[in-house]
């Protein structure tokens, strides 16, 4: 099928026939559409119980989220179990995904002993493959030297950490928004970053899938609480002609999205502990919940990509 | 009322002390401050605010910073002024001694949307 605009009656550059073609790419981003915006979705305790593997996919992935290994106040105690116990999930899924995204705060004070509880646990699930970027509270001490040296080495991080790699058709771009902040300001790229970034998509055709992946959301969910990033919208620009473009961020420890466009925006829940909802308490800190409910404020959130068929299907899952 | 007064101070102060502005006297203490020891200037870090948002200190005071969050802050200077603070947990402290008089903004390099300023006055 070509690539040509046969009518643009918008005048953005895509046809009616260029937009579903690009959106078959992203059938859940119609389902959205269809059903208000609303996902899908399902814990993966339901889709074990079936007991029926998934539907063959040419590409599934999962993300996970402010581990914050080292935390140990009251709203969660123990958040290395609840990491465990997240593994434990993604080890029981009938079809196991391809790789990891992990959105960033490893760890909650940037400790090296921190780190190597993560890593120690992560040994225990069997998905090997993971693609990192940073969170704040990865970098605190040392303006992320430490963190790019473990995490961000084998993917030949450029400048604060930032990446692509392609997999299966689609192009994956790990950015770094938490270094460099400026008083007063949100998440920030930089003019470095989106330099490299207006390169890297230059010779990308528009139906080629991009996933964007940031810990800091790459959408003003609430700026109030720092929710966002200032140099976002140069970055989305830059995006704003490919026809699937999925954008997956942390930080917020609860699944948020939006549909702007071709644009999914999707933020993950925390395996740590949750967080308000915007400008629904005093500050945006840790969320105490009963101690029953907690597991149901974790989770994870899956990605399935059906080439030339449906989906980039997003679906979260807690931890209950 | 009180912060238009402060702010005014703050302007004639920086104007003044412009001349010979040197860089704050520096001293990170990991304990508690005294009874004994000069008088300690304490903002404290709750639900991601520094309170008082502006302080207006007396040169050679110290000025402590307490973190009542659960979410760990940082104390660092907008103009690098003064050495900033590693990541301060749940109850931890930051101290520093006020040098030349001099209006100092900071903020927190982990949440950057809270910022406070010190004003610095001669002794």
């Amino acid at each position: 099928m070509s690539d040509y605009i046969s009518h643009d009656h918008e005048h953005d550059g895509i046809d009616r026939r260029g937009f579903l073609q690009c959106m078959a790419w992203a059938g859940t981003g119609i389902l959205w559409t269809i059903s208000g915006g609303v996902l899908v979705s399902k814990t993966l305790a339901q889709v074990a119980k079936a007991g029926e593997p998934l539907p063959a996919t040419d590409l599934s992935f999962l993300q996970i989220s402010d581990s914050h290994i080292g935390f140990s106040k009251e709203a969660n105690k123990d958040v290395t179990e609840t990491f465990k116990i997240a593994l434990d999930r993604i080890n029981a899924m009938p079809t196991p995904p391809s790789f990891l995204i992990h959105t960033g705060d490893i760890t909650q004070l940037s400790k090296a002993e921190e780190f190597d509880t993560f890593d120690q646990v992560l040994k225990g699930c069997r998905t090997k493959d993971v693609f990192y970027v940073p969170g704040e509270h990865d970098v605190l001490t040392d303006g992320g030297k430490f963190y790019r040296e473990r995490y961000l080495k084998s993917v030949e991080g450029k400048g604060s950490g930032w990446y692509s790699f392609n997999k299966n058709g689609v192009h994956f771009i790990g950015l770094v928004n938490v270094v460099n902040l400026q008083a007063g300001g949100l998440g920030q790229l930089g003019d470095d970053q989106l330099e490299w970034l207006e390169a890297d998509v230059k010779g990308l055709g528009t139906s080629t899938p991009i996933v964007v992946f940031a810990h800091i959301p790459l959408w003003a969910v609430y700026p109030e609480w720092g929710w966002g990033t200032s140099d976002s919208e140069q970055a989305l620009g830059y995006l704003k002609r490919f026809g699937s473009v999925t954008v997956l961020n942390g930080h917020i420890h609860q699944v948020l999205q939006k549909v702007e466009g071709n644009m999914t925006f999707h933020t993950a829940m925390s395996t740590a502990f949750p967080q308000p909802a915007p400008g629904t308490a005093p500050s945006p800190g840790p969320l105490n919940v009963p101690a029953d409910k907690l597991r149901s404020m974790l989770g994870l959130t899956s990605v399935r990509y059906l080439q030339g068929k449906s989906s980039l299907a997003v679906v979260d899952s807690s931890l209950t | 009322m009180y912060k238009l007064i402060r702010n005014q101070t703050a302007l004639i102060i920086l104007a003044v002390s412009s001349l010979f502005f040197t860089n704050f006297a520096l001293g990170q203490a990991e304990k508690e401050v005294s009874a004994n020891d000069a008088k300690t200037n304490q903002i404290v870090i709750k639900d991601f605010h520094f309170t008082p948002q502006t302080l207006t200190v007396k040169a050679g005071e110290k000025i402590t910073w307490i973190n009542r969050d659960e979410e760990p802050h940082t104390v660092v200077s907008v103009e690098k002024q003064f050495k900033k603070s590693g990541p301060l947990d749940t109850d931890q402290e930051f101290t520093v001694t006020a040098g030349a008089p001099g209006t100092y903004t900071y903020f927190c390099s982990v949440h950057p949307k809270m910022t406070g300023t010190i004003v610095v006055v001669k002794s």
